[in-house]
């Protein structure tokens, strides 16, 4: 058991490690084309790990998490017009915008989280599209379809993107704190049993109504204050941009491809995805936006079928598996059960609490619901 | 004002007949195989696509070119199923699946993209330009033709379903995959093609759907959105449901266009909610489907 102390260390160093090279990376690379991908690869680790707190513990996939995204842009945009606020001051809105997104997340939630699973989805699309009709027609509150501007901040503009590196780092990490937090307690642990199996942990006496809604309004209000710093960054907001469906699609594939339901995995694929998405964009072959989509569809079908459990938790796998040189006694489900059992991990999987707490359960679990329908 | 209510609720019908038609094929795939396909959307402006094809390049008439785009369909969705969607198992397949989907819509509408461009088209024959004059308004005859052909593949879907051997089949899956394997129904079969068949009726109604509104790739977003709000109203997996929910919202959006056109699409939404909030499995749901 004297390992068990070891990965310990060596985790403490790494996060210590990571937290410096962000910390760093603008004072590094001043170019402003270079800390435009970290600011929005930031934002939308926030945003990945926001959804997952929520759909990656619940099972509750949301496919509309662009309406607190958008919300809070434009509730930003529209106190910060109404009111005449400007300069700094405007990121004293944040509670505002976060309550603003809490609010519409518990009457989004009381209407959506009555029903499971497809249902669910299709609900969180339509609450989606209904979002972005309002955007467009309630003229006089949001712009309609010219959309909002944000109030001049008057940061000079060489270093424009550093406060706003640090604001979305600060909210990064906060982020990743509340899901490591989540995951951690007895809340979590509730969350998880809604996945597994709604019904039982009901019986159980878990009050899933209310712990599904607080997740979707914790999950909502951080969702809802990156997106204002995001309109901030981005200066204006749209309804297509504010309320764009790829985004929620995007963020799932966040998910998915670093491993949903894990804390690494969501951070992971924003880091790989949208810088990836930002240069594709950048490339003259792909400018007219339909390479980049069947790409984008491509990637989307090859880890939904050969690494549908995301690189973090397949990779853990591997590295598992290449320590021990295939011998039988461990094998990826039972690593599960012995705690410490991967130290190791991709080195990603450093901000997780453990690589092991990440991993789902057996597949046979539910497969035999999966038959009965 | 009595008039153009009557001119929309007839509009709404006819439409609704062929929205109906594509719902069913939703439905049929989810009742069957247990998952909703997103793609079903730009799977109808595909269908779109080649009629319009068709029309332009090979001068075919549109309900004669649904000779073979039905069929061209009906391939492209066994191909979609053998390809992706039979090789998804295990726990979180729910939500695979609805990725896969997604992850081919956006495929097919990039190659759309790639191959049309982006501008608005919309198909163009001899009888979406004239019209029929009956109980005092307009009605141009592609609506007529086409509420026809719809209503006649769904009673053509019904007795397959009702009255063959394949439809007992797979009428067998939907209720209990097991047991139908038990009985020996090759159940894999059964739903490739109940995939093909729900994917077959997209070419009629991107026939009609591009007839009646100019199309580009991007189109099959709204599309999907509303195919979903109609057939989880009229409850996942029920066939009348999709019938019924189809007629009721279409013509439901064509009475509130005629006072708030610009909100008609969000009480269609609205609506959706509403019957959700009081019941949460639609119309003619199963209770099953709720409890899992």
């Amino acid at each position: 058991m004297n390992r068990g102390s070891r990965p310990w260390l060596v985790r403490a160093v790494l996060l210590v490690l990571l937290v410096a090279v962000t910390v760093a990376f603008p004072k590094v690379f001043t170019n402003p084309a270079v800390t435009n991908y970290g600011v929005l690869a930031l934002i939308f680790v926030t945003v990945a790990s926001a959804w997952n707190i929520f759909s990656g513990n619940s099972g509750y996939i949301s496919l509309g998490h662009a309406v607190f995204f958008g919300s809070g842009a434009y509730a930003m945009g529209i106190a910060a017009r109404d009111w005449n606020v400007q300069g700094t001051t405007v990121f004293a809105l944040l509670p505002l915008v976060a309550a603003v997104g809490a609010v519409i997340a518990v009457i989004f939630g009381l209407i959506a989280l009555r029903v499971r699973r497809h249902t669910f989805i299709v609900i969180t699309i339509a609450v989606f599209f209904i979002f972005q009709l309002a955007a467009f027609n309630l003229r006089s509150f949001t712009g309609g379809s010219a959309g909002l501007n944000s109030p001049f901040l008057n940061w000079p503009s060489s270093g424009y993107n550093t406060p706003f590196y640090y604001i979305a780092l600060a909210f990064a990490g906060a982020t990743i704190a509340i899901a490591v937090a989540v995951r951690r307690s007895r809340f979590g642990l509730q969350l998880r049993a809604i996945r597994d199996d709604e019904d039982r942990a009901r019986g159980l006496g878990v009050r899933a109504m209310r712990v599904k809604l607080t997740a979707f309004v914790l999950s909502g209000a951080i969702t809802a204050m990156i997106g204002s710093v995001w309109f901030y960054y981005i200066n204006q907001v749209e309804p297509q941009t504010g309320f764009d469906p790829l985004f929620d699609l995007l963020v799932v594939l966040m998910a998915f491809l670093g491993g949903y339901g894990t804390i690494a995995g969501p951070v992971v694929g924003a880091l790989i995805i949208e810088p990836g998405t930002l240069w594709l964009n950048t490339q003259p072959q792909f400018s007219g936006g339909y390479l980049s989509e069947i790409l984008l569809g491509t990637v989307f079908l090859v880890i939904v079928l050969f690494v549908p459990r995301g690189i973090v938790s397949t990779g853990g796998e591997w590295i598992t598996r290449l320590r021990t040189r295939g011998r039988p006694a461990v094998v990826p489900a039972a690593a599960g059960a012995v705690p410490g059992g991967s130290p190791g991990g991709p080195a990603a999987a450093s901000t997780a609490s453990t690589a092991d707490a990440t991993k789902y359960p057996p597949p046979a679990s539910r497969a035999s619901k999966g038959g009965a329908r | 004002m009595a008039r153009e209510l009557i001119h929309a609720i007839v509009d709404g019908i006819l439409t609704g007949g062929v929205y109906a038609l594509m719902a069913v094929g939703l439905t049929l795939i989810f009742g069957v195989l247990d998952i909703i396909n997103i793609a079903q959307g730009v799977l109808v402006i595909l269908g779109a696509y080649l009629s319009y094809s068709l029309s332009t390049r090979a001068h075919i008439d549109l309900f004669t070119g649904l000779l073979i785009t039905i069929p061209v369909m009906f391939i492209i969705g066994v191909v979609i199923h053998w390809a992706f969607i039979r090789r998804l198992r295990g726990t979180e397949r729910t939500s695979m699946t609805l990725l896969v989907t997604y992850a081919v819509a956006l495929i097919i509408e990039g190659v759309l993209y790639k191959v049309y461009g982006a501008d608005d088209v919309q198909l163009q024959a001899s009888y979406t330009t004239s019209s029929v004059h009956i109980f005092g308004f307009y009605l141009p005859w592609i609506f007529i033709y086409g509420f026809i052909v719809a209503v006649c593949l769904v009673v053509a879907l019904y007795l397959l379903l009702y009255r063959t051997r394949l439809g007992r089949s797979v009428r067998a899956t939907m209720q209990d995959e097991n047991a139908a394997r038990l009985v020996g129904i090759e159940v894999n079969r059964v739903a490739a093609l109940t995939f093909g068949i729900g994917v077959a009726v997209t070419a009629v109604g991107g026939m009609f759907f591009g007839a009646t509104n100019a199309f580009n790739p991007n189109s099959g977003y709204d599309l999907i959105s509303r195919l979903l709000a109609i057939i989880i109203l009229g409850g996942l997996g029920s066939i009348g449901g999709a019938l019924a929910a189809s007629v009721f919202m279409l013509t439901l959006e064509s009475v509130v266009t005629i006072w708030q056109p610009t909100w008609a699409i969000a009480v269609f939404y609205a609506a959706l909610v509403l019957v959700l909030l009081i019941r949460p499995t639609g119309f003619l749901g199963r209770k099953a489907v709720r409890a899992q």
